[in-house]
């Protein structure tokens, strides 16, 4: 007789991926969902990406399961808890979207999703992901360079600096007051790490478009840098003269600087930075600068006091 | 309600009430249902839970007045010890998963990080209070020195609920709420402690022999 044990399968590996997402709100939308089944209405993330090519970026490290990556997230917009954005992120419409590139650029322009998607060819780079909050993952991002785009507009010589902003409609996210930040969420980057060939725009990961709560439908991915600084559902980018203000540094000074750089040598004032969990893993690693990426980045910082300038 | 209180059943399903959190901590683990990262969740759920417990206890002396329910002071022990049980589940969540016993570690963010400071201070001032929960120390401390030593969980409160608000990174709505809960708690006892005041001086003024409580 053959007893087996228990199942250990899991939502991810039995349910279809638009449900899985967000099993919530389709258990919450009951029988009209059930009517609705196979309609496009459901379907929030999982447009499959065409045409993605490899890229020699990629860490072969073992990626985090879809799973992992899109039921814990940082999106402080649809909630604070980790779990809140893959519950609540579905009110939010991708479609249509554009992103707006103004300020210092010989020609503004407002993209929509069609155009960035066009934009360069989409390549695959499995990142790793270090959050300020000591924990990591392994992400394969869909997307490309930043570079492309900004080349596009054509940054003037006053384009020192890019800035970042994420939608915010506070009918369906999360109240300012609540989360303790300010929205809309605002991000930034010097010149020189925004044209770095490390620097993308995601559009997707895992062969598909984005999930909403991973930040739909265009995110930057910046892999040196503490996750926050790696900004979500873009809708304007602003080249600009001066280092602009970032959400994370406004609210407190002292524990996120600009630059964000992954430094196990500066500890964050309520924690040390020395070590990380990779999500799914028991033990600690010890965390890396640059998280992991100082042989293509550290130059842009020679000659800088990264204790002064975390 | 004072009869269910002190039926023989009431003790033994509180303690299972009071367990149900570590069973459902239990039965998520087992399930892969702690978020993907089950060790931080264990962390926070279990902080939760000392700082509810500690709230819980020390809403028995004015629940017990207010609803005229002098039995519900049979559990205050037992819920402050649970208190004290989520504190070493906590901490050893701390000290094993996160710290992997590394003393050196452990004591650098002891001194350096505030918000372990308060939280350690918070879980120490507990263990006088659960070494003397016993009818026995009562006795040898008697009554009055054993009560005042008991004030230290005021302390482990405050602790508990600074350490919550200096962690969080800027969603700061649980932790004051705690806060505003622990304020409503001492200042009901602090309203008790006036009004006995004036009742002593008025009874010193009108020059009658002080009341005997």
């Amino acid at each position: 007789m053959l007893i087996r044990k228990p199942t250990d399968l899991r939502y991810s590996q039995v349910t279809p991926k638009q449900f899985y997402l967000n099993r919530r709100r389709f258990l919450a939308a009951g029988p009209a969902a059930i009517g609705a089944l196979g309609l496009a209405r459901m379907v929030q993330a999982g447009t499959k990406l065409d045409g993605v090519k490899k890229s020699s970026f990629s860490t072969t490290e073992k990626a985090n399961s879809l799973q992992d990556i899109t039921h814990y997230n940082n999106y402080y917009e649809f909630g604070t808890d980790k779990e809140d954005p893959s519950r609540n992120a579905y009110k939010l419409k991708t479609s249509p979207w554009t992103v707006k590139v103004e300020g210092a650029v010989d020609k503004p322009q407002t993209f929509d999703l069609d155009a960035i998607n066009k934009m360069a060819p989409l390549e695959e780079r499995i990142y790793r992901h270090r959050c300020v909050e000591r924990w990591s993952m392994v992400i394969p991002w869909i997307g490309f360079p930043l570079s492309a785009l900004l080349k596009q507009v054509g940054p003037t010589s006053k384009a020192k600096y890019v800035a970042f902003e994420t939608f915010y409609d506070g009918k369906i996210m999360l109240r300012a007051e609540y989360a303790g930040i300010r929205f809309p969420y605002v991000e930034g980057l010097r010149m020189d790490e925004a044209m770095h060939p490390l620097t993308i725009l995601a559009v997707g990961l895992y062969g598909e478009t984005l999930p909403n709560q991973d930040g739909a439908p265009v995110r930057l991915v910046v892999p040196w840098k503490y996750g926050f600084k790696s900004i979500k559902s873009i809708v304007k980018i602003r080249l600009v003269e001066k280092e602009p203000p970032t959400t994370w540094n406004m609210s407190a000074p002292d524990e996120y600087g600009f630059y964000s750089n992954v430094n196990p040598e500066r500890d964050h004032p309520r924690w040390s930075q020395a070590k990380e969990r990779r999500i799914g893993e028991f033990s600690m690693r010890n965390t890396v600068k640059f998280n992991g990426y100082g042989d293509q980045v550290a130059s842009l910082y020679s000659g800088m006091d990264l204790r002064k300038y975390y | 309600m004072n009869k269910v209180l002190s039926s023989r059943w009431a003790k033994p399903v509180v303690f299972l009430l009071c367990l149900t959190p570590l069973l459902l901590l239990g039965w998520g683990y087992y399930r892969q249902d702690l978020t993907a990262n089950p060790i931080e969740y264990i962390t926070h759920r279990t902080g939760d839970w000392i700082i509810r417990f500690l709230l819980i206890t020390l809403s028995i002396t004015p629940l017990r007045k207010l609803l005229h329910l002098p039995k519900l002071a049979r559990f205050r022990r037992m819920l402050g010890l649970f208190a004290f049980f989520y504190g070493c589940l906590h901490l050893m969540t701390w000290v094993w998963l996160d710290k992997f016993f590394d003393l050196r570690e452990m004591w650098t963010d002891v001194v350096k990080r505030r918000f372990i400071t308060v939280g350690m201070t918070g879980f120490v001032l507990m263990i006088p209070l659960v070494i003397t929960s016993t009818a026995g120390w009562v006795r040898r401390l008697g009554f009055e020195k054993w009560q005042k030593l008991h004030r230290l969980i005021y302390f482990s409160a405050l602790a508990g609920v600074i350490h919550y608000y200096w962690l969080v990174k800027s969603d700061v709505r649980l932790p004051l709420m705690y806060g505003a809960i622990l304020a409503i708690l001492m200042g009901y006892r602090f309203g008790g402690w006036l009004a006995d005041r004036r009742r002593h001086q008025l009874a010193a003024g009108a020059s009658l022999k002080p009341m005997v409580k």
